[in-house]
């Protein structure tokens, strides 16, 4: 008998279910299966980070270094999502890992380093990311700004885990990734905050994985993109990633194609700069209605009412959350920038925003 | 019974506004308490019922295969009785309220979920949820109230189609998941109307006879087909059968017990225009009945033996029930309400013979009075190990 009409047989005979629901019950890491991983060995690294080595479901497509991949845990019995960078290369065994440090406050950092077992089912999708570390160029540079410098800190973190015993990435990690990196991380700032951020990209520096350039507009003046060349003399050999406010993207873009250089950026701001009205916001599909302030993210609206949101960086940078706005208007927390989306006007498949760093501006509507 | 606006001494008399908003703060606070305590531990109940569920379904199933065998026919019809019992009360009846939205798992969730039922989940949540809920035991807006079939209160005439109702609530009962399917439709309404040619009520009509068809299809004839090697094809179809009639049987009978039984109050219409959230508790507290059994007897009628906690919290999970019962108890208490719980078979025939009473003229059979109303009686209360009233009760009936 042909698979597919094997397939059609089986699920006459379990509907309303579907046959998986029940290949679910013996074997959950089979082909065609939901992604899924099983945690196969938990390594303490420090005190506070973890490397979680997981036995991928049969459908894993592989990745290539520098990739994340988005892993679903439940934590007090909540699936939450989070993207973390693979640590490993393709292993030879074929399982994948990723190493977390286990953030202040961070609700799922904290179970997946300390309260998660071997054995332990998580959810997985497909690896993912444009940052790709080409394998040939290995010397980079990071231009940051203000806020600029989370989506980056995220990307180092991963490649070498900021933790309270000093920094793990040359020899403690078999990573082949970022054994031969070279970093410079240019940070500007308007002056020398006390951030999370910038003691990690200070002990990335003193570990020696990164080398920091820090200028604070009160003690440097205003950066001029023409000092970059004297800031890092070698700048002509490597590719340059910016993160911050349209402003220095622009000067940057200007300025390397100029010069001929490669230039790859990403505008970023991850603070609440604006926050209006806020309003009710109606997720169609589930039917949940909530009212939300003007400074609470549509994802954050969204769980808070057991509606079943995507998320991944939660922070305006992967593109996981985006959701269809049928009706309504919302604001970008970053830019202040306001969407509509208008019934009977606008794409009747509604327009896409980013859940996370979007909040209401006014009643809104989702396809949710 | 009549509404309760409409009795001579309501039991709600005695309450000031003030003390009406007072009791909504403190079932709030009820609420709140489980919301924040809810977690991982719950999430493993609902995971591993599941589980246990589809288990014991599939195991069903499998013996049926041989079902030509007596044993197997008993033990295998058994298991799929109480697998289909479990899958429809305990699991999808309380998923579909959204009770496990909070865990945020895609296959656990009240819109993604389908059931083994005739009626499609959509269809039925719209009735249920939005519907039964919300106007609880409200007359003329809550369908469950008789289902727009039976006679279900004094206040409605008495006419000789009435007659009927004991035979027709019975054969609602033994294939009420059709009877349910019909409801969620609005079939009576809709042919009344003579609206059957909507293009809306065609498109639901063709959802719910698409339902029916898998459903059928996989317990009449591919379960009996696959039993064929065995020579079971009919003791297998029997099988099914009898299993949906023992589950239509069972989830009839748990649903009267929660809102028919003498004593459950019902209310005017006009009696919850600008209804505050304190009346809608009130309302939902005298508007359900409760069962009172064991721990396989709340699993089994999917904590709708916690009927009450379930109108007040419906979006609560059900293994929660057990535990805020003693706290809404206490309040009924402390309010001065009836809290209004019995047995079982108790239960059931109240509700019955509550069928039977009305579908004759008023008057004609014995009316329900303090003294015969099975839920005020104290040998229950003392039972069920709760403290005497200390306010007196007001007197019912006419």
């Amino acid at each position: 008998m042909a698979t597919s009409t094997l397939r059609r047989f089986a699920e006459l005979a379990v509907t309303p279910l579907v046959p998986d629901d029940y290949l679910d019950l013996f074997s959950p890491l089979r082909r065609g299966a939901a992604l899924r991983g099983r945690v196969v060995q938990v390594i303490p690294e420090t005190r506070d980070a973890a490397t979680l080595v997981i036995r991928p479901g049969a459908d894993w497509a592989g990745h290539v270094p520098g990739q994340y991949v988005r892993v679903g845990i439940d934590v007090d019995g909540v699936r939450q999502w989070r993207a973390y960078s693979l640590t490993h290369g393709p292993r030879p065994d074929g399982y994948i890992s990723i190493t977390v440090k286990a953030v202040p406050d961070g609700v799922v950092s904290h179970h997946l380093v300390h309260d998660t077992e071997r054995g332990t089912l998580v959810h997985l999708e497909q690896a993912t990311g444009d940052f790709v570390l080409p394998a040939d160029a290995h010397k980079l540079l990071f231009v940051t700004a203000g806020s600029g410098v989370t989506p980056v800190i995220g990307m180092l973190r991963n490649l070498f885990p900021v933790t309270d015993e000093g920094v793990l990435g040359f020899d403690t990690l078999n990573h082949r990734a970022t054994r031969d990196l070279d970093i410079v991380v240019v940070h500007v700032a308007p002056s020398e905050p006390d951030s999370i951020f910038l003691s990690d990209l200070k002990a990335l520096d003193a570990a020696g994985a990164i080398n920091l350039v820090a200028r604070y507009d009160d003690q440097h003046g205003l950066l001029d993109v023409a000092d970059l060349s004297t800031l890092v003399p070698d700048i002509a050999d490597r590719i340059t990633y910016a993160c911050g406010p349209g402003g220095l993207l622009d000067a940057l873009e200007t300025h390397h194609a100029a010069a001929g250089l490669p230039l790859y950026t990403e505008q970023f701001r991850a603070t609440v700069v604006v926050a209006g009205e806020g309003g009710t916001v109606t997720f169609g599909r589930s039917g949940a209605v909530v009212e939300a302030d003007g400074s609470t993210p549509i994802l954050e609206a969204g769980e808070g009412a057991g509606v079943l949101m995507r998320s991944g960086c939660r922070m305006g940078v992967c593109f996981s959350c985006v959701s269809p706005l049928l009706n309504g208007a919302v604001r970008d927390l970053r830019s202040g920038d306001i969407t509509t989306a208008v019934a009977g006007e606008t794409d009747p498949g509604g327009v896409l925003v980013q859940t996370c760093i979007n909040a209401a501006a006014g009643p809104c509507t989702f396809d949710l | 019974m009549t509404t309760i606006q409409k009795q001579a001494q309501s039991p709600i008399a005695h309450l000031t506004p003030e003390d009406i908003e007072q009791l909504g703060k403190e079932l709030d606070a009820i609420r709140a308490e489980v919301i924040e305590a809810r977690g991982a531990s719950d999430a493993a109940y609902i995971r591993k019922l599941i589980k246990t569920q589809r288990s014991l379904e599939l195991g069903s199933r499998i013996v049926l295969l041989a079902s030509i065998f007596p044993p197997a026919w008993l033990v295998g019809t058994a298991g799929l009785s109480v697998a289909k019992i479990l899958e429809n009360m305990e699991i999808g009846h309380n998923v579909l309220h959204g009770q496990w939205d909070w865990m945020r798992d895609p296959k656990i969730h009240s819109t993604t979920w389908e059931w083994d039922m005739a009626t499609p989940a959509a269809d039925w949540k719209h009735s249920h949820n939005e519907l039964h809920h919300t106007y609880t035991n409200v007359l003329g807006k809550d369908n469950d109230l008789g289902y727009g079939i039976m006679r279900v209160d004094e206040e409605q005439t008495w006419h000789p189609m009435y007659l009927g109702q004991p035979l027709w609530s019975f054969i609602n009962a033994l294939f009420f998941e059709y009877g349910i399917a019909a409801y969620d439709l609005e079939l009576g309404a809709t042919i009344k109307k003579k609206k059957l040619k909507d293009p809306e009520f065609q498109r639901r009509l063709k959802g719910v006879l698409s339902k029916i068809r898998k459903q059928a299809t996989k317990d009449y004839l591919v379960h009996p087909a696959l039993s064929i090697p065995t020579g079971s094809f009919l003791p297998t179809l029997a099988a099914n059968f009898t299993a949906n009639i023992v589950r239509n049987l069972w989830s009839n009978s748990i649903i009267m017990c929660g809102h028919f039984p003498e004593g459950v109050e019902t209310f005017e219409k006009r009696s919850i225009e600008g209804e505050t959230k304190g009346e809608w508790y009130l309302r939902q507290m005298l508007g359900a009945a409760n069962i009172s059994g064991s721990k396989a007897m709340h699993l089994m009628s999917g904590n709708l033996s916690h009927q009450i906690e379930h109108h007040l919290f419906p979006d609560l999970p059900s293994n929660r029930y057990a535990e805020v019962a003693p706290k809404v108890r206490a309040l009924f208490d402390k309010y001065g309400l009836n809290y209004h719980t019995a047995p079982f078979p108790k239960q059931l025939y109240s509700a019955w013979h509550k069928v039977v009473r009305l579908s004759l003229p008023n008057g004609w059979l014995a009316e329900t009075k303090v003294t015969n109303a099975p839920a005020l009686q104290d040998d229950d209360r003392r039972a069920e190990g709760a403290p005497r009233d200390r306010r007196p009760r007001p007197a019912r009936g006419r």
